[in-house]
């Protein structure tokens, strides 16, 4: 456990002594902003009774944010110290890869979460300032929130897995930002081929509907199924990363 | 418990996909000792560093650090060991403190215990100085010993540092040296190295190692012997030629000799003798006897780095 702790605060600090993590922030907080910019205007045309999280949702900016900044955080996260030789460094000290493994996806996960956050501001001043016609429902706000954090761990921890296997960060970027956007584009499989799927492919495209399912989030539904999957996707990918990192022991 | 041996390497061979690194090599290294790995690159230095500081598996064959094998108590031999790796990877953008302090930690020292070990190696390594600056901007010889701090901070009974002089300046290279000697006395080193003087100034045993394989292993001096019975003594002397060459022909000790006209009357000598025996005395002796003016009279003796350079030399020019 002190292990674990000792390196996401490593992993951590990391992110916010180089300029990346800085980079990161101000382009997650930039694109926010810009969002936030769409959804002002769209207010001011008409009332309406959507909540102000699905607003938000419909600028697709959260999608932009999730599939280029998940990569750039994770990109770093093995194939940096793999480069630099500290893998070695860090491999012959008595921790045992799940440690590793486990204290690297919480340390960008954690970052992540942190990077979402000016959202919060965001949709405070619209709601605010912008009368009670507005809706800011705590439940619905919630619900985005977990599900940001639920696809989050799914993104990075696919993320982890890219920067396991390779020792450039460009590469590991380039295959999760690949990987990122195939996974997002599946959700659009079911409208291409409409009613031709049978029941069962239906049910299996409906688990990868990540757009259906966050919007189903941000009006503040929150169905066991998605959470489930995601959980098993992260799950899925971490698992994997580890067995990536006792490749290296296998004769 | 203090008679199984440090290291203890039996049969390790390790392959890469296409090519072996090590080829089946055994030795041991008891507690308290220095002893250098020495060979030109590609020799399989660094793998076999790497198969014991548990970073690598062997592909067969044991290796037990302190009685315990490095796959199974994989862990625990991790506990025991302080591994610099080769060029000394370090995380540029931390503080010197903060480093030894993270890396402490990491080691499973509790809080106080990595305080006062940060404080004992920072003094150790002579960081005092620069405990709060970052490490990326240190000079070469600065970061070597954070390197060697951090292999030190949780008290290992085995440090294994891989070229732990390597591109640092002379004055650089003593520091470290005399850091390293200061070692012995509490920890059992384990230092590769391509440059002969640091291992014949430092170790107290060495391991020849070339094209994965162990080819002498011994202390420095008796190595130095070994290389005795080849050595040669040159003479110049003025004199004619066919006397000169009987009269070596009658010493029993001149296993060799080969006599070469140089300029004037001089006739330059290089003998062999018979088990490395100095014969400079004799020779002086029958020179005077004889009224030989005598110019030239040297033992060539051997140096590691005659030793070195032979027993590594490429098959085709032996």
């Amino acid at each position: 456990m002190q292990a674990f702790i000792t390196l996401v605060r490593r992993e951590l600090g990391a992110y916010f002594v180089s300029v990346t993590g800085y980079i990161i922030i101000a382009a997650a907080a930039f694109l926010l902003g810009w969002s936030f910019d769409v959804l002002m205007r769209g207010l001011q045309s008409e009332a309406t009774s959507q909540p102000l999280t699905e607003i938000f949702y419909d600028t697709l900016m959260f999608w932009i944010i999730l599939l280029l900044l998940a990569p750039i955080i994770t990109m770093r996260l093995f194939a940096q110290e793999k480069a630099a030789g500290t893998f070695e460094t860090l491999m012959t000290t008595p921790v045992s890869d799940l440690q590793v493994v486990l204290a690297k996806f919480t340390g960008a996960f954690i970052f992540f979460i942190v990077m979402w956050l000016p959202l919060l501001p965001c949709l405070w001043i619209v709601q605010h300032f912008g009368g009670s016609p507005v809706g800011l429902d705590p439940g619905a706000l919630g619900a985005t929130f977990l599900g940001i954090t639920l696809i989050g761990s799914v993104f990075i921890a696919m993320g982890c897995l890219a920067s396991a296997i390779t020792r450039t960060q460009m590469v590991a970027a380039m295959v999760s930002l690949a990987a990122g956007f195939s996974l997002f584009m599946a959700s659009f499989i079911p409208e291409r081929t409409g009613t031709g799927a049978s029941d069962l492919q239906a049910q299996v495209l409906a688990c990868f509907a990540f757009r259906d399912q966050m919007r189903d989030f941000v009006r503040g539904v929150v169905d066991t199924r998605p959470v489930i999957f995601y959980l098993a996707l992260t799950f899925f990918f971490l698992f994997l990363t580890l067995r990536v990192l006792e490749s290296r022991r296998w004769k | 418990m203090n008679d199984t041996p440090m290291i203890e390497v039996v049969n390790l061979t390790k392959r890469y996909a296409g090519h072996t690194a090590v080829r089946g090599i055994s030795f041991t290294v008891g507690r308290g000792e220095i002893v250098g790995l020495l060979g030109p690159n590609g020799a399989g230095k660094s793998t076999t560093m790497r198969i014991l500081s548990c970073f690598l598996p062997a592909t067969s064959g044991t290796v037990r650090v302190a009685g315990l094998d490095v796959f199974r108590d994989s862990r625990e031999v991790r506990r025991r060991i302080g591994f610099m790796p080769e060029n000394n990877p370090l995380y540029p953008e931390m503080r010197v403190r903060e480093y030894l302090k993270f890396r402490a930690r990491l080691k499973g020292l509790g809080w106080r215990r990595s305080r006062q070990r940060v404080d004992v190696v920072t003094e150790q390594c002579g960081l005092t100085d620069v405990s709060k600056r970052i490490i990326g901007q240190l000079s070469k010889g600065y970061r070597q010993r954070v390197g060697l701090a951090d292999a030190l901070v949780h008290e290992p009974d085995l440090i294994i540092l891989d070229e732990p002089t390597a591109g640092l300046d002379p004055h650089q290279i003593r520091a470290v040296r005399q850091l390293i000697k200061g070692l012995a006395q509490q920890h059992t080193v384990l230092i590769s190295t391509h440059i002969l003087p640091e291992a014949e100034m430092t170790c107290n045993r060495m391991l020849i190692m070339f094209e994965g394989r162990i080819l002498a292993a011994d202390t420095p001096d008796n190595l130095q012997k070994l290389m005795a019975s080849n050595s040669q003594i040159i003479v110049e002397i003025a004199a004619p030629r066919l006397e000169l060459e009987e009269c070596w022909a009658q010493i029993p000790e001149v296993e060799q000799f080969n006599v070469s006209a140089v300029d004037g009357d001089y006739q330059r000598c290089a003998l062999t003798p018979r088990n490395g025996e100095d014969l400079r005395a004799r020779i002086h002796l029958l020179a005077t006897q004889r009224r030989w003016v005598l110019r030239e009279l040297t033992r060539s003796r051997h140096s590691l780095e005659d030793i070195y350079v032979q027993v590594t030399k490429p098959e085709e020019d032996n």
